[in-house]
């Protein structure tokens, strides 16, 4: 499993109180596939790499890692940016949820 | 099915028989004929609702096809499922029913036809139809992936295909129905492995 990437804070948060994004910001999201009997492992590895841009071997190793242990976390930010992922991740036909990082 | 092979120029391309054609295109029609029809479960029988309502559903499809389709983005936060469903389902079921038509066309422009009235007396044999040559772009190579999918994922469902059930399936009398769309689900995987390979 890759390291999630790390949330910057900006620096100036402290000063928009007007964005509740802002708090957020500190408990990152993370998207999750789910194992299912129908999608191909080359057709999930295949996702990975054309939508989350990951290398051929951190695609597969995400992959299998969803065949074997039923589920895998495929990317970590914000609760927006998760969504987005969700959306496109249910685009292609495969089954993602997103949740907090620590839930 | 000749498999689909990458071309020079970028997509893919890929020979059907017609049956099989009109088969790919029959399912996609259905799977786009679902997506449309069946509008979620919240909705009022007023069909006025469906045009003032310029916001989806919030409650989950009521078919296990369209909410496999169209899954819960939450599992344990209902509230928070309901407004990624409000806020996406509708543009989800629009981009799949596009690339699903997307597919057809395609089949069509690879020459797919009517299929040729069985002669009555059954005593001419119907001649041989052309094959379909089916041509893909980077968009094609898109709207293909994701529809074969849809349509796997659909039959799926309907069989209610699990985990390493090979047995059973292996199991089924011939002439069961179910072994037949198992048949048509395990070839559709076929389909969608060349072509991720051809793009690969």
């Amino acid at each position: 499993m890759a390291a999630p990437t790390p949330t910057e804070v900006e620096p100036t948060a402290a000063e928009k109180p007007e964005s509740d994004e802002v708090v957020q910001l500190d408990t990152p999201w993370v998207t999750l596939v789910w194992n299912d009997p129908v999608n191909l492992m080359s057709y999930v590895s295949y996702v990975f790499r054309n939508y989350f841009g990951y290398p051929k071997s951190k695609a597969d190793k995400l992959m299998l890692q969803v065949h074997h242990e039923g589920k895998a976390v495929v990317s970590t930010g914000s609760r927006e940016e998760m969504e987005r992922d969700v959306e496109a991740m249910h685009g292609y036909g495969l089954w993602a949820t997103l949740q907090k990082a620590d839930a | 099915m000749k498999r689909f092979k990458s071309r020079r120029r970028g997509g893919a391309h890929a020979e059907f028989e017609q049956p099989e054609a009109r088969l790919i295109a029959n399912l996609a029609a259905q799977v786009a004929e679902l997506l449309a029809n069946d509008k979620g479960a919240s909705k009022a029988d007023d069909p006025l609702a469906d045009l003032v309502d310029m916001e989806g559903s919030t409650q989950p499809p009521e078919d296990p096809v369209l909410h496999r389709l169209l899954p819960d983005a939450y599992r344990d936060d209902d509230e928070g499922a309901a407004d990624f469903r409000r806020f996406t389902e509708r543009g989800l079921r629009e981009s799949k029913s596009r690339n699903a038509h997307a597919l057809i066309e395609s089949l069509i422009a690879g020459g797919m036809s009517e299929p040729i009235a069985a002669d009555a007396e059954g005593d001419t044999e119907a001649p041989a139809e052309p094959r379909v040559e089916v041509e893909l772009d980077a968009d094609g190579v898109q709207a293909w992936l994701r529809t074969l999918t849809d349509i796997r994922l659909a039959l799926a469902t309907r069989l209610g295909i699990e985990q390493d059930d090979e047995q059973r399936w292996a199991t089924l009398p011939e002439d069961d129905p179910e072994s037949y769309v198992h048949d048509i689900y395990d070839w559709l995987g076929f389909v969608q492995e060349t072509l991720v390979h051809a793009i690969d």
